[in-house]
């Protein structure tokens, strides 16, 4: 098992290489200029200056290794100073944005927990609702619960979050009056109120996020169930006497668990491309609405350095996932 | 000694399509949502034609009318039958711009739908019948299921919008650039399943019956492999669909879609979220034909895959 693990994560090293070369090119390839906001008054060999500031000046594999170095040796270096006092990263050029003029990573570190916050408690609260609704609605095959969740499901694939999101709004904010439509991110809980205010407006993006997460998750777990139900080994829970509860519960459920597990984790990097549009529509200021507005500004390094965590985090959960998929199910030997 | 000459068949011969199409009809929900299907796709291509009002001409006179449907509860409400599903802030009509958006939308759909199933297919197949490309094929699967697709998206719509715009029209440059994204970024579901089926084929006595009398591969494939890997491709046709009307109307909501005069659903949705207090209708109703046609494709990809999979049909 360990020795899978490693090999892994030794493998997963190319590609990210691979996902942060493609990224690099298509940024690089792109017909756009940074200095195309520089008025023209501005004499050319100013803008060659300029250009060069920016790091423009060198050929396309340098920077790429530059990119790589900063990211890769760089930031984490000033992770460590960071977190340990230590000087390893002075001095040092770290990636730099073109909208701020400071480090990327840092405007990343401060909105990582809004994002976080938003879509790990939408992603626990889906996961929370799908289970017993996949469970119950296997136990009773083609029942009147089993019909509406199937509908219910349908319905959550069917609605794009940039609907669902308006449409709540519209319900819960401006006809109910709940919950506020804007999500504060200055807002700091110190006490029972600010705790509850906080509650109330994370509670419309988590449900817009969640709905996609209970349907996706619902479908599997009902299909895994499904598949174990009707299975010998429950005939013969049964037959010798065990409740009924006790052969749901722990014979069936822990089987049926084992695909549902691995597409928990594989569900994961689909739902941050889901909160980029939540971000936006409740105007969440997390990485999303950070990659959109860097996209807008025609902020390379930033956009390059968003859309790799994205693809970091995509191949972190795939890894998890293969991984879980060995540890909860023995019959997979990985050596 | 028998008599041969007389043996009429009890009943009819029956194609599997037949059968296909009598199991499918079982299902209510495949049923309602193919007809819904149809029925707008019908609706946004001839619809233009039956009501010939231009989406784009500007009215200032007539503009934020209501629904015709608001004067039910709300009698002093600005309605006109001239505009049954209201105007916009610049009296354009909401009906001409709902069909509008519509062709694009869908149009866009079944574009990149097909070139995703070609992608898709095509490698699937390769990767499945020359075992020398499996490998390198299947790793190229894996490493772009690994990109972040909706980041990519905008970053590469952003991006090459301007010399598209400059080569194809805004509207022509953006259709290109949406379909061949999304096409580009979508395929891989469809390539694993094709190369399984494609395995497993492989191993059957007619493909070996077909080796051995010498068919050469493109034609083993074109006549042997593809008829028989049809339904996996059906199903994720319908998959792929929905997925790509979602995808297009969620780059239009998020403002990186096609220009500004040119309506697709999302970009209806999108434009209404500002004033949507005063003009919930506005949200609602292109809200509506997005989620009622991806519904209504989901519904009907349900019910082909169970048509589709002979071990259910005969039940």
């Amino acid at each position: 098992m360990l020795t899978f693990t490693i090999r892994r994560l030794i493998l997963s090293v190319p590609t990210l290489l691979f996902i942060s070369l493609v990224i690099f090119l298509l940024l690089e390839l792109a017909p756009g200029d940074p200095m195309a906001q520089v008025p023209l008054t501005v004499p050319p060999e100013v803008k060659e200056k300029m250009r060069e500031a920016l790091g423009l000046g060198q050929p396309m594999h340098i920077r790429f290794w530059k990119w790589l170095v900063q990211f890769f040796w760089i930031e984490p270096q000033v992770m460590i100073d960071h977190f340990f006092g230590t000087t390893y990263a002075v001095g040092d050029l770290r990636v730099i944005s073109w909208q701020t003029r400071s480090p990327v990573m840092d405007t990343v570190v401060q909105r990582i927990p809004q994002t976080l916050w938003v879509v790990g408690t939408a992603y626990v609260v889906g996961i929370l609702i799908a289970l017993p609704i996949g469970i119950y609605s296997a136990y009773r095959q083609y029942s009147v619960f089993d019909q509406c969740g199937t509908f219910v499901t349908m319905i959550g694939f069917s609605i794009p979050p940039f609907f669902t999101g308006p449409l709540l709004i519209v319900v819960f904010s401006v006809q109910l009056g709940w919950f506020p439509f804007i999500y504060d991110t200055t807002h700091s809980v110190d006490d029972w109120d600010s705790f509850l205010y906080q509650l109330r407006q994370m509670i419309l993006p988590v449900m817009v996020l969640a709905l996609q997460t209970t349907a996706q998750i619902s479908r599997y777990m009902r299909a895994s169930m499904l598949d174990n139900l009707n299975q010998d080994y429950v005939r013969t829970a049964r037959a010798k006497g065990l409740s009924e509860s006790v052969v749901v519960m722990v014979h069936v459920l822990r089987n049926s668990m084992i695909p549902v597990v691995t597409v928990i984790a594989l569900g994961m990097p689909a739902i941050f491309g889901g909160a980029i549009i939540t971000e936006q529509v409740f105007s969440v200021n997390g990485i999303g609405s950070q990659l959109i507005t860097a996209l807008f500004a025609n902020d390379l390094p930033t956009v390059q350095t968003l859309t790799f965590i994205f693809a970091m985090l995509i191949v972190f959960f795939n890894l998890i996932a293969d991984i879980l998929y060995g540890l909860l199910d023995p019959r997979i030997r990985y050596d | 000694m028998t008599d041969l000459s007389n043996q009429t068949p009890l009943a009819p011969p029956r194609s599997q399509w037949l059968n296909v199409w009598d199991q499918l009809k079982k299902h209510k929900g495949a049923l309602l949502g193919g007809g819904f299907l149809v029925f707008i796709t019908l609706a946004v291509l001839f619809g233009p034609y039956i009501w010939s009002l231009d989406p784009q001409k500007i009215d200032y006179r007539a503009r934020d009318f209501r629904p015709i449907y608001h004067a039910l509860f709300d009698a002093d409400a600005k309605t006109a039958w001239g505009n049954p599903l209201g105007t916009d802030q610049l009296g354009r009509d909401g009906l001409a711009n709902l069909l509008a958006g519509g062709r694009t939308s869908m149009a866009v759909g079944w574009a990149a739908m097909l070139l995703t199933l070609f992608i898709g297919t095509m490698v699937g197949v390769v990767a499945g019948f020359f075992k020398r490309l499996d490998g390198p094929l299947m790793r190229l699967t894996d490493l772009f299921l690994s990109l972040p697709i909706l980041p990519l998206l905008l970053v590469a719509v952003t991006l090459f919008r301007q010399p598209l715009h400059s080569n194809f029209g805004p509207e022509g440059g953006m259709f290109i650039l949406i379909v061949a994204i999304i096409g580009i970024t979508s395929w891989m579901p469809t390539a694993r399943i094709v190369r399984g089926d494609v395995l497993a084929l492989k191993e059957r006595e007619f493909v070996l019956a077909a080796r051995s009398i010498g068919t050469r591969p493109g034609a083993m494939i074109w006549r042997h492999l593809l008829p028989n890997v049809i339904s996996p491709i059906m199903v994720s046709a319908t998959l792929g669909l929905a997925a790509a009307i979602i995808t297009e109307s969620a780059l239009s909501f998020l403002g990186v879609g096609f220009p500004s005069d040119f309506p697709t659903w999302g970009k209806m949705l999108a434009d209404a979220v500002q004033r949507m207090e005063e003009f919930p209708e506005r949200v609602m109703l292109p809200g509506i034909a997005i989620s009622l046609t991806v519904l209504s494709v989901n519904y009907l990809g349900d019910g082909l895959r169970d048509a589709l999979d002979p071990r259910i049909r005969g039940r």
